[in-house]
């Protein structure tokens, strides 16, 4: 196990992640171990380190091997430095029908990167994904929590050019997502 | 007008909220049920009601329900399946958006149906915005006396809990969300045992989709036998169609099933129509795994009847001539678009998301994205179209979940009915890139777009 | 009447036996005979939980019982698939079966390296035996095949991915038969992978058994690496008195020296107990071991091919006799 002494979470996550895991049976923690992932990818720069992982195993009580299959298993997990702003652009079939490709291709060519790219600056990642349940709104991409939807080159523009998103790491979650138990 | 019984009162100002939901007769079920009827007695009406469930699979929900075990002393759970991750299906993400409290509801008395004293709503985690949405209606339940301890003075109590999932459509597989609501790798398992029999914790458990628990809802008001006559024959009910691609009108539906494929296409209460008048070339009518057919096999069937909204209609004929109404995710093609890219983006989809256990899916998906990724290219023979048929005939059947036949269907039912565009794309690849398929947002060079493939 | 109760009637390519109820059909089929028994490549029978990945083990279910003779819809799991009295099976006897089979072959190999002429586990390799088999003789792919960097798990072993087939049988063996499971599969898909994640050693006493229980070259001991093809090595069974395991382990020497140390493979290429660390890496003096005599080993297997009993030699032609033949 790597030294995780460095690895503190903020009071209100902690709490948070208490609460998380008052939701399962005795003994059922692990239970807890994706929702806190998230937690901890929100706290720590939008991506899971190995101490970060580490440290989920020790709360939770379980082996971090347990922690790295599950990590990587998933797609919203980010086991890399991501720029602040993580686009994810949905490319499968609905989308694909209504330009997502174009959409893609735009990204690329305004912030220089590639698919799977962060720019130098470290503001943006681009991340093609697969299908995001937003097929009537297509196409759309997701920065956080937010959907866009509807989208067309200008709108990206927009999007990029919105110093907001730049302003701190996108997140799926923050503390006000969960009602106390 | 078709009847709606789950989105009735959807355009009420305010019906995310729980007292316009409320004043519009919201938690009846609940009170029906807990304070007037058996356990058993649901579980009768949802059987009478012919219900099945909106998940893609059809399976009577009262039969599965009766199937649950109960043996004394142990916990029984419902789990929600709101992983919703089927291509072409937004149906669940729109109820639980805008009429939250109805999942809710169902999600009580269906619990209590069940006899389960915990819940879970498993969301996928790319829904995040909606874990916001939902918490907020539980909040309001509890506080408003439907959830917590000893619900309306009786003595049932009931927890109920969103748990987020991370990124994985295989967690849409019953056993594979359980394991992923136990904190491990979405990995489904190997059957027997039934959830029914073990499944969360090793408990009796029911996995049931959203649509499915907000339908017990109306069921519970209005009675098994009264359900049962909406809809048409063993298509009870209403359904949730998710409407997407070159229509006027993408979004999602509420239709009473029976209606023609023709009417749901072209009426101005649904679709409204093709994109800018062109003409129909293919429909995939239930998510992205069920076969897609072309515009003449969509709107009739082969004995040349009018092909209706039902889960009959659109099997009839078998995958030969046929397809099926899986979750509702109706895709729809106009004459514009090539079979061979949209399938690309199928194959992709399924192997970016198959879960590596069994090898014929774990190597097979994989496989066969990259001939069609060759074929793209310009470097795919005749031969690649006989080894794709080959490679899902392979896969299908032979894996631990249903996910190979959702990733050989569609490759086999593009070739079945459009191979003749295959083998047209294999010869003049060039031609098929750079003329026909680039246009929708036309401000960018043709190769650009290629490159991002 | 209470016993007959207990089992079940099952046939599997028209040959009936009686098994006891809960048996599955792979089981059923052991019992029968290799001939008969469908190959399997992650069902290992020490292992809980193992079997259901490969697909290798599919058959075909023509009568689901007494009770109720339909058949199956599908092909089955026989390491996951319990009989039911009256079933009827085909396994060897189906078309379809065959056909799936060979499909199953053919996606393991798909990304398998095919290095056999440098990897240790040749001639005891359970998918080239498959391959050789149940596969077809020429590949349909021309892509790339996956590749990953070896990895030294422990001085004492050899993680080579590459090789790897997806068994989960080095997962179910840490997590069954060691104390804390350091290793597992991470990723998904066809990236999905054996690691430790961060570079780590698998450090306990039985950790070596990941070798034993590796149907293919992935996992080798690196005690034995690169010394002799397993066919130069002569298999001789021996015990210790060892306080952590039972001691009993197959020596596999070439001429006065023991190459390396194994566990007791059965038939079926399990072994019959796991052994520990001590006897695998660390006696490999014939003095520390008491022998037994040869170990007998299926005279099919290539390891056979240079020793033991009652060896023919084969007849040798002259070269305008293999012309004839081969022409």
């Amino acid at each position: 196990m790597t030294d995780t002494t460095d690895i503190k979470f903020s009071d209100e996550s902690m709490a948070l992640i208490n609460n998380l895991i008052k939701r399962y049976p005795e003994g059922k923690h692990k239970s807890a171990l994706l929702p806190v992932l998230h937690i901890a990818q929100a706290e720590f720069d939008g991506w899971l380190s190995v101490p970060v992982m580490d440290k989920v195993a020790d709360i939770l009580n379980i082996q971090p091997i347990e922690v790295y299959e599950v990590a990587s298993f998933y797609s919203m997990y980010n086991l890399k430095p991501v720029g602040k702003c993580l686009i994810e652009v949905c490319r499968t079939s609905s989308c694909w029908l209504r330009g997502a490709n174009d959409i893609v291709a735009h990204i690329e060519k305004r912030l220089g990167i590639k698919d799977g790219e962060t720019t130098a600056d470290g503001k943006f990642t681009l991340k093609t994904v697969e299908c995001l349940g937003s097929c009537g709104t297509a196409p759309m991409l997701q920065i956080g929590e937010q959907f866009y939807e509807n989208l067309t080159l200008e709108k990206v523009d927009e999007l990029i050019n919105n110093p907001q998103l730049v302003a701190k790491h996108s997140t799926y979650l923050d503390h006000t997502t969960f009602r106390k138990n | 007008m078709g009847r709606k019984v789950l989105l009735e009162h959807i355009n009420e100002a305010g019906i995310q909220g729980y007292d316009v939901y409320r004043s519009k007769g919201g938690y009846a079920s609940v009170e029906k049920a807990l304070k007037t009827m058996a356990p058993d007695a649901i579980v009768e009406e949802v059987k009478k009601s012919g219900l099945r469930g909106r998940g893609g699979a059809g399976f009577p929900t009262g039969m599965k329900w009766s199937f649950l075990a109960k043996p004394e002393g142990v916990p029984r759970y419902l789990v929600c399946n709101a992983d919703e991750s089927e291509p072409g299906t937004f149906k669940d993400r729109y109820l639980m958006e805008h009429i939250p409290h109805l999942l809710i509801e169902g999600m009580i008395t269906s619990s209590f149906a069940l006899g389960a004293n915990t819940s879970y709503i498993y969301i996928r985690g790319e829904y995040f915005y909606l874990v916001r949405i939902l918490e907020k209606a539980i909040a309001e339940a509890y506080a408003n006396g439907w959830l917590g301890k000893n619900i309306l003075g009786t003595d049932y109590s009931l927890d109920l809990y969103v748990h987020p999932g991370a990124g994985a459509y295989i967690c849409g597989e019953e056993t594979a969300l359980i394991e992923s609501l136990e904190g491990k790798r979405g990995n489904p398992r190997i059957k027997p045992p039934f959830p029914a029999i073990a499944g969360l914790y090793g408990c009796p458990t029911v996995v049931n989709n959203v649509e499915t628990i907000a339908a017990v809802v109306p069921v519970v008001n209005m009675g098994g036998d009264e359900y049962a006559k909406i809809g048409l024959g063993r298509s009870a009910g209403t359904k949730l169609i998710s409407a997407s691609g070159h229509i006027k009108k993408p979004g999602v539906y509420e239709i009473e099933m029976g209606i023609t494929v023709e009417e749901f296409i072209y009426s101005d209460e649904y679709c409204g129509g093709i994109l800018n008048d062109k003409k129909l070339k293919a429909v995939v009518a239930g998510g992205s795994s069920v076969p897609v057919l072309p515009a003449d096999l969509i709107l009739k069937t082969a004995n040349g009847e009018p092909r209706l909204m039902t889960y009959e209609s659109l099997a009839d004929g078998g995958f030969a001539t046929g397809t099926m109404l899986g979750s509702g995710g109706f895709i729809v093609m106009d004459e514009s678009t090539s079979i061979v890219q949209n399938l690309h983006t199928f194959a992709r989809f399924y192997h970016h998301e198959s879960c590596g256990q069994c090898s014929p899916c774990r190597e097979g998906t994989g496989w066969m994205e990259k001939i069609l990724h060759k074929i793209l290219d310009g470097h795919g023979t005749l031969e690649d179209i006989d080894l794709l048929w080959d490679i899902q005939r392979k896969i299908e059947g032979n894996t631990i979940c249903p996910l190979g036949d959702a990733a050989a269907w569609p490759v086999a039912s593009a070739i079945r009915h459009f191979r003749s565009e295959f083998e047209d794309f294999v010869k003049n690849p060039t031609a098929h890139r750079e003329v026909k398929y680039y246009f929708h947002c036309n401000n960018l060079d043709t190769a650009a777009s290629y490159s991002s493939l | 009447m209470q016993l007959e109760n207990d089992m079940a009637k099952v046939t599997i390519d028209g040959i009936q036996i009686e098994v006891p109820d809960g048996t599955t059909i792979l089981n059923a089929a052991r019992m029968i005979g290799p001939d008969v028994a469908p190959p399997t490549m992650c069902y290992y029978s020490k292992l809980k939980t193992s079997g259901g990945y490969c697909r290798t083990c599919l058959v075909e279910v023509t009568k689901g019982s007494e009770k109720d003779p339909r058949p199956m819809p599908k092909l089955v799991a026989s390491c996951r698939t319990t009989v039911m009295d009256g079933m009827e099976v085909s396994n060897n006897t189906s078309a379809k079966v065959k056909d799936a089979r060979a499909g199953v072959v053919e996606f393991l190999l798909l990304n398998h390296p095919l290095d056999c002429p440098v990897c240790d586990q040749a001639g005891e390799c359970h998918l080239q035996d498959l391959g050789y088999e149940h596969g077809n003789y020429k590949t349909r792919t021309d892509f790339e095949r996956r590749t990953f960097d070896k990895i030294d798990i422990g001085d004492k072993v050899q993680l080579h991915m590459t090789r790897c087939i997806l068994c989960y049988r080095c997962v179910k063996t840490a997590e069954q038969i060691t104390d804390g499971r350091v290793h597992g599969v991470i990723n998904r898909g066809d990236h999905a992978e054996i690691s430790t994640y961060v570079a780590q050693a698998i450090d306990n006493d039985f950790s070596g058994n990941v070798i034993d229980v590796c149907p293919v070259g992935a996992l080798t001991d690196k005690t034995f690496r690169f010394k002799s093809r397993v066919w130069f090595t002569k298999p001789v069974d021996a015990h210790r008195s060892c306080d952590t395991c039972s001691g009993k382990v197959v020596l596999w020497y070439q001429g006065e020296e023991v190459l390396r140390v194994t566990g007791r493979k059965d038939e079926w290429g399990e072994v019959e107990e796991f052994i520990c660390n001590t006897c695998r890496f660390d006696k490999k003096k014939t003095s520390d071991w008491t022998i037994e005599g040869p170990r007998k080993i299926n005279r099919h297997s290539v390891i056979a091919a240079n020793h033991y009993t009652n060896l023919v030699k084969p007849k040798e032609f002259k070269l305008n006799e293999i012309k004839q033949i081969t022409e």
